[in-house]
């Protein structure tokens, strides 16, 4: 956004509470890579020339990616300059942080979508000689006791976290509502590869059929690594993880799981099949030659047997990892745009009062908005309606 | 999907259905329902149930006439069977609350039903509900649900049918998963 600011010529500053890529840099556990390969890392201007596009940027990656486009472009950044409070003020914002106050006529939210650690109601019941950890504050498997893991949540964060665990030697058991299943390559190319060119990524939020789900989809059950594997349940369970429903309260130590596994597992199959469907027609009808022949995968094996309760000391659970998704901390935004539970009412980006919008959000302005490269064209026609706005403000 | 140029009829208003989720998700407190069941005992196992009023969209409601269910024991439990048992009306709410679905979903995705049957069973050891043994349960420990489905539609069109009817159906979410109960004495 300070990119197309820049080149639209609008004076702007860019507030940071701590350095550059903070939440990089401090919020993600060490193993993780970005879920989209290096070739789709692309921002305005900049795009990847390294010598492994089909790789997956390790963190120490994505934040000397980010700092060095901060500085390429020459962004205003603040750093260590912490928003207290957002403000409506004479027909623009004051905005009031710890290093002084400013005010100005357009304000764009950046903060992101994944601020705070969701958590559900069960964790208030977790027996107190259990440890508990998010998918922010986690780090690495060395950081649990040796005792079971019971990690809450099946998005891509979940079932990484599982695989990675469970290979440290640690029972695991993984609870799971419901998800996106993916296949890491699809026909000897990326799955993003697939949902770039096909188009999908290009869909915009006015032509999604169900834009709230689309916006609250769990990540897909991916992950980034150099031998390109595929991370789904099954995979899990020939790692000896065991799976389970999804959590729905823990009463005496006693965890309860619903019975709709096997209903969530063959949702997901169906999808995943209709997504390679979609992509084998495009294949089909665009007369592409390089490329493996259609594929399908197993479908997801729910034992008959699995569990519906499990007596957390009796199974020696000693960590549970909640995976249960994020959201954004509005806590400081005084500007009345929220809507009933607390998200952002916006249109592509726009919000409903002039001269303030928000980016970066899930499927903010196309399905491309959830990863990095969608900032690339969503700048671009939010900078063009904010500088719009700017120019009939100042006649008005 | 289907390929005659006839409309798709289930006999499911979805464009009344979309519309109400719509308008209850600007105002959430409108989507709060209360439903109810009055039960007297007649004599031994055998009782009657009628509902009749319920509340939702604000405002008190009737049925267009009360209905009443018959429940008993059968022979084999030394009752006089003048009713279905009560775990039998539970598979049929599933039953029926799946099959509405099916047919509300198949109606959205523009599928024309010809036949929906689903056939429903609950295995339980009866053990566990005349106390003769602690570590049986009293309910069912497994359910199936097997639904025949002839319609204008793939076998995955129809899965995904089924699937999805689970997910939005109110009484399979609350077979599957833990409700809390309270049972007071007036």
């Amino acid at each position: 956004m300070s990119c197309r600011l820049a080149e639209r010529s609008v004076p702007h500053v860019v507030l940071e509470r701590g350095e550059v890529a903070n939440s990089w840099r401090t919020e993600r556990w060490e193993s993780l890579r970005l879920l989209t390969p290096n070739w789709q890392s692309r921002l305005p201007g900049v795009s990847y020339h390294g010598d492994d596009p089909d790789g997956y940027m390790s963190m120490p990656d994505v934040v000397d990616f980010i700092t060095t486009y901060a500085s390429t472009i020459a962004a205003p950044v603040h750093t260590h300059t912490k928003v207290i409070r957002v403000g409506a003020h004479d027909r623009g914002y004051v905005v009031e942080t710890d290093r002084g106050t400013w005010t100005c006529d357009s304000v764009v939210i950046a903060s992101g979508g994944a601020n705070v650690a969701n958590l559900p109601a069960a964790a208030a019941d977790v027996p107190s000689s259990i440890a508990q950890v998010t998918a922010m504050t986690y780090r690495s498997p060395d950081d649990l006791d040796d005792r079971a893991v019971l990690v809450v949540g099946a998005s891509a964060t979940g079932v990484q976290l599982a695989d990675e665990i469970r290979r440290s030697g640690r029972s695991v058991t993984i609870a799971i509502g419901e998800h996106v299943r993916m296949p890491r390559t699809y026909r000897g190319h990326d799955v993003f590869w697939w949902m770039d060119r096909v188009g999908i990524l290009d869909e915009t939020h006015d032509e999604v059929d169900d834009l709230v789900r689309a916006r609250h989809l769990p990540s897909p059950q991916l992950i980034g690594t150099p031998e390109r594997r595929s991370i789904d349940l099954n995979a899990l369970t020939d790692r000896g993880a065991e799976i389970v429903g999804r959590l729905t309260r823990i009463i005496d130590g006693v965890a309860q799981f619903s019975g709709s596994l096997a209903n969530v597992a063959m949702l997901a199959d169906l999808k995943m099949n209709r997504l390679l469907q979609t992509f084998d027609n495009w294949a089909e009808v665009t007369g592409l030659s390089d490329i493996g022949p259609p594929e399908r995968f197993d479908a997801t094996r729910v034992p008959g047997s699995a569990r519906l309760v499990v007596d957390l000391a009796a199974d020696d659970i000693g960590t549970i990892v909640w995976a249960t998704g994020y959201r954004p901390d509005y806590s400081w935004l005084d500007v009345p745009v929220l809507d009933p539970k607390g998200r952002i009412r916006h249109v592509g980006g726009v919000t409903d009062s002039p001269g303030l919008y928000v980016t970066g959000l899930s499927v903010l302005r196309r399905r491309r908005s959830s990863f990095i490269n969608g900032a690339e064209q969503d700048s671009l026609e939010l900078s063009e309606h904010l500088h719009r706005y700017l120019g009939v403000r100042s006649i008005a | 999907m289907t390929t005659t140029g006839t409309p798709v009829d289930n006999g499911v208003n979805t464009e009344a259905l979309l519309g109400a989720r719509d308008a209850l998700t600007q105002t959430p407190e409108a989507g709060e329902f209360t439903w109810r069941a009055n039960c007297s005992w007649v004599n031994g196992t055998f009782s009657k149930t009628t509902v009749d009023g319920f509340f939702g969209l604000g405002e008190e409601h009737n049925h267009k006439t009360p209905y009443s269910f018959d429940a008993d024991h059968p022979a084999c439990f030394a009752s006089e069977d003048r009713g279905a048992t009560p775990p039998e009306i539970l598979l049929a709410a599933l039953a029926s609350c799946l099959t509405a679905g099916v047919a509300a979903v198949a109606q959205h995705r523009q599928i024309q039903l010809r036949s929906v049957t689903a056939t429903v069973e609950g295995k339980m050891n009866v053990l566990g509900i005349l106390g003769g043994d602690p570590d049986i349960r009293n309910g069912f420990n497994d359910v199936t649900v097997h639904f025949d489905i002839d319609a204008d539609a793939s076998r995955d069109d129809i899965q995904a049918l089924v699937a999805q009817s689970q997910k939005r159906s109110a009484v399979y979410d609350m077979v599957t998963n833990p409700t809390r109960v309270a049972v007071e004495v007036g």
